[in-house]
């Protein structure tokens, strides 16, 4: 499984054109193909779980050739990645059919957005990382104006320019990588790094990719695109984007870069624990006053993102550890919240909180599964959630940082005010311009929508059993990559 | 010198796409910045008085490894300057169908989206 792990990369890129040439003529064709891709791609990534592999692209040796780097890190993201999108394509059969047309398009670009990911996850040169990262970035910006409307229009222009600006500059700190070791491996570079310390080019030039990264993974003050960006485009992206994009693209390279490549430094910890907290913060505080159920995911996103590089700021094999089962968990319960903002939209025709009401009683599989998902990110026992919180704020107690810990438990009791809200105004009570006549005609959503809804839901309940073994666990090998210090990733990538 | 100058470019470009108001503008502002980008990778490999770097059966690998330009950059240039061509053809796009919408290319104008 682990010698042709270009497949996972070659296979959507494939798909992604193939499926337009011959789906024109059969609606049928489109949809089957884009889950039998998604679902392919989901069981590799279960074959390449906790496996290490280095793959030299064209048989070129690492220094001179592109390489593909599999380790525990990356083979969790990948798991995450292919999954989540599994899900969303058998979501999207429906849902497309009844709200959006050319389901050939969309198919196309999202699976060109899997392969950006998987590539962006997989590669170890940074010029291959930046061209996987724009090739999930360009299908992702067609994606959120996939509706052609205004709103959406103006959302993906914005999330346009400031992606490529993101872009731009992390190119720009690649060509000054480039300028100075005349290499782009990105073991390479962390070797030179090593030997010859951080002169002031290198210093400029790192700031300019994390800066990069910093943006794409939404970080507050970086985050002024999500918010628009995640809640318009169609709900099964918007659970892509959210659930894996930010992460796939944003919290795995500045991990990588931060533990293996840079080497983590006192200055980087307290750089990434603040922009944790503030995001955190202020990603909860704005989503309290939002009227839209999807912005107001959105805007949890933000502050869930928070606790991640919180937790990997920390810089203790327990802080990454809450960080990444974090990760892993933000994916499930985020795209499940979006799938279920989806289905009530399919039933609905509206997003506004004002306009929703007594939602419970006729689609009990969403508002169960929205109920689950809401426990999980707020933090309650025994849900997901709940565990990799606890693990986060221990974490912060044993770096005795207890100050960090205080306020991620405050954080996590607005985020349960915000979704009290939720359940209040959707499922339970009613908004203020509830309509009655309306509402006869709302019922539960169709068997293919319901499926991925009910196993997010079934992960989301049962999820902490992945935390079972700790350091030694599932999440475990993960947290391995990222600890042992970049001597281990150097000699495994280039064998010095 | 002509390093800063890459990164004075660079700055005008980020100034286009940060202060102005006009969407046109923005486009050539983000071309500017991936520009100024391109350049400065291109520089990287040049050297004064260099040769292409071409093996043929009468090169003598001494002056070739010590005359020839760097080959990698300008895959690197290459490559990039076609991913932002696909993202200037997009954002293209995009701006029309926003005119067609907004019939407007000022930003400040377009403010459904806020909070």
């Amino acid at each position: 499984m682990t010698n042709n792990i270009i497949t996972l990369v070659a296979l959507p890129l494939g798909m992604a054109f193939f499926i337009p040439m011959i789906g024109r003529k059969l609606r049928w064709v489109p949809d089957l193909l884009g889950n039998i891709t998604t679902f392919a791609l989901l069981v590799l990534a279960g074959g390449c779980f906790q496996q290490q592999a280095v793959y030299n692209l064209g048989g070129w040796p690492a220094p001179l050739g592109i390489v593909l780097v599999l380790d525990g890190l990356s083979s969790l993201l990948l798991l995450i990645v292919n999954l989540i999108s599994f899900m969303a394509t058998l979501f999207s059969v429906q849902y497309l059919e009844k709200l959006y047309t050319s389901k050939l398009r969309y198919y196309s670009l999202f699976l060109l957005m899997v392969a950006g990911m998987n590539g962006a996850v997989l590669t170890g040169d940074f010029f291959n990382l930046f061209v996987f990262l724009e090739i999930a970035s360009i299908a992702s910006y067609a994606l959120v104006g996939f509706g052609c409307e205004a709103e959406e229009l103006e959302a993906s222009f914005k999330y346009l320019v400031i992606g490529s600006v993101a872009s731009t500059f992390i190119l720009f700190g690649v060509a000054l990588f480039y300028s100075q070791f005349a290499t782009l491996n990105m073991a390479d570079i962390a070797f030179h790094l090593k030997q010859s310390g951080f002169d002031q080019i290198s210093i400029v030039a790192s700031v300019l990719i994390l800066v990069g990264f910093f943006v794409k993974a939404a970080l507050v003050p970086f985050h002024a695109w999500l918010p628009d960006a995640h809640p318009s485009a169609p709900a099964p992206i918007s659970a892509m984007l959210s659930g894996v994009l930010i992460k796939a693209i944003g919290i795995y390279p500045l991990a990588r870069l931060a533990y293996n490549i840079f080497g983590i430094t006192p200055l980087l910890i307290s750089v990434l624990t603040s922009l944790g907290i503030i995001s955190m913060m202020i990603g909860v505080l704005m989503a309290l006053a939002q009227w839209d159920f999807k912005r107001l995911l959105a805007y949890h996103s933000i502050s869930q993102m928070g606790y991640v590089i919180l937790g990997l700021g920390l810089g203790t094999p327990l802080g990454i550890l809450g960080g990444l089962f974090h990760l892993f968990n933000h994916s499930l319960f985020k795209s499940l919240l979006f799938l279920d903002s989806g289905s009530v939209e399919y039933e609905t025709g509206t997003r506004q909180l004002e306009k929703l009401g007594q939602l419970a009683k006729k689609m009990p599989v969403t508002s169960t599964s929205t109920l689950i998902a809401s426990l999980s990110i707020s933090g309650i026992p025994p849900f997901n959630g709940f565990w990799s919180k606890l693990v986060i704020i221990m974490a912060c107690l044993q770096a005795s940082r207890p100050g960090l810990a205080l306020w991620a438990v405050l954080g996590s009791i607005l985020t349960l005010a915000s979704f009290s809200k939720i359940q209040r105004y959707i499922f339970l009570g009613q908004g203020q311009e509830f309509d009655l006549e309306a509402a006869k005609q709302w019922h539960e959503v169709p068997l293919l929508m319901r499926i991925p809804l009910l196993v997010l839901a079934t992960l989301c309940l049962f999820g902490g059993i992945f935390l079972i073994g700790g350091l030694q666990g599932p999440i475990g090998s993960g947290v391995q990559a990222l600890v042992e210090n970049s001597t281990v990733y150097i000699s495994k990538v280039l064998g010095r | 010198m002509i390093y800063a100058l890459c990164f004075i470019l660079f700055l005008i470009g980020l100034y286009g796409v940060t202060c102005k108001k006009n969407i046109v503008k923005i486009i050539l502002g983000m071309v500017i910045m991936e520009y100024a980008v391109n350049l400065f990778l291109i520089l990287s490999g040049w050297r004064k008085g260099g040769q292409p770097p071409i093996i043929d059966s009468q090169t003598n690998m001494e002056t070739f490894v010590s005359r020839a330009v760097d080959p990698l950059p300008q895959a690197l240039v290459l490559t990039s300057i076609v991913i932002g061509l696909g993202i200037l053809s997009l954002m293209v796009a995009i701006a029309i169908r926003l005119y067609e919408r907004y019939g407007t290319f000022d930003i400040t104008e377009m403010r459904r989206l806020k909070g």
